[in-house]
């Protein structure tokens, strides 16, 4: 008797435990793309705040939904606004990220051939009368 | 001229610095700002069976103020609340909380809210961009989000910003 009731209450749990493996891969993939906004360093992945279980939740709802990932993503920008990517998109307020580290190099390379070119000339060749005295010196 | 570079660099680094590091990185500019507030229907903290929309307000300058018993710096900003619902009509979003918990802290702190609705889901949050209870939102005439304030309140936030635009809008029209 025990036994059947523990089959009988394992097969309840089945279909919980049974989930779509392909919408698991879709909503870790996506949760690892966004930013929880509660713990802000961390992913929606990686993140145990209520917030981020419930948006995964969320997720995953709209994916079995038929949601495709860019819906998923416009939902979420449409609420936290860009920060939530942790790819910011291009954008005329974004600029300064994606330029900045080059525009820094430019400066660099700048400064650097700046400064070799204003190097002092090398010294001028030796002549007779110097290699004579240097030889003299060795001696 | 080659002296000066060096501490003009630094200072400008210091700069970068100051500004950058006193900026409040949970302060993250909402995009509802300017947008239709989010629809909801959702019961009454006081009364289940009733409901309540945001369209219930058109017309009028509101606040909606997200709160929950679990939140600590709810029950910090509620005099504001309280101080600020007297000029305007604080509607609550009861957030991710109980019954049995909402509403013995209501009569504890007192209710400053002209109605509170209840979500205990978070979903209708979601909608609204809320990741950081309490949080503030004014909303005008038309519907619109005009402001948002994310954490507590604080009576110079009230003061200076959300009297004077609930102020302003309603003079608007």
């Amino acid at each position: 008797m025990a036994r059947v009731l523990i089959f009988f209450l394992a097969s309840l749990c089945l279909p919980a435990l049974a989930q779509d493996p392909d919408i698991d891969k879709r909503v870790a993939a996506l949760a690892n793309e966004l930013r929880c906004l509660v713990c802000q360093n961390q992913t929606l992945a990686d993140s145990n705040a209520p917030l981020a279980v419930d948006l995964r939740n969320q997720i995953r709802e709209q994916l079995k939904g038929g949601a495709s990932e860019r819906d998923v993503v416009d939902f979420m920008v449409a609420r936290y606004g860009d920060f939530v990517l942790y790819r910011p998109p291009l954008k005329a307020t974004t600029v300064a990220l994606w330029a900045g580290p080059f525009v820094i190099l430019a400066f660099g390379v700048w400064l650097l051939l700046r400064r070799i070119a204003r190097r002092p000339a090398a010294e001028a060749e030796l002549s007779e009368a110097d290699r004579a005295r240097a030889a003299k010196l060795l001696e | 001229m080659k002296t000066l570079w060096l501490p003009l660099g630094f200072i400008a680094l210091v700069l970068l610095l100051a500004i950058g590091l006193r900026l409040n990185p949970r302060e993250v500019p909402s995009p509802l700002i300017g947008r239709p507030a989010p629809h909801f229907e959702l019961p009454l903290l006081h009364a289940p069976d009733k409901r309540f929309s945001q369209k219930d307000m058109l017309g009028r300058v509101w606040v909606l103020n997200v709160w929950a018993s679990w939140c600590p710096p709810c029950l910090v900003e509620h005099p504001v609340v309280t101080e600020l619902a007297k000029n305007v009509s604080v509607v609550g979003l009861n957030y991710k909380d109980a019954r049995e918990d909402a509403l013995p802290w209501l009569r504890r702190n007192g209710d400053p809210y002209q109605l509170s609705v209840y979500d205990a889901a978070g979903r209708i949050a979601i909608d609204y961009g809320v990741y950081g209870v309490p949080e503030t939102y004014v909303i005008d005439q038309r519907g619109v989000i005009r402001y948002k304030h994310i954490g507590p309140l604080t009576p110079e936030i009230a003061q200076k910003k959300l009297e004077p635009l609930v102020k302003e809008l309603s003079t608007r029209g």
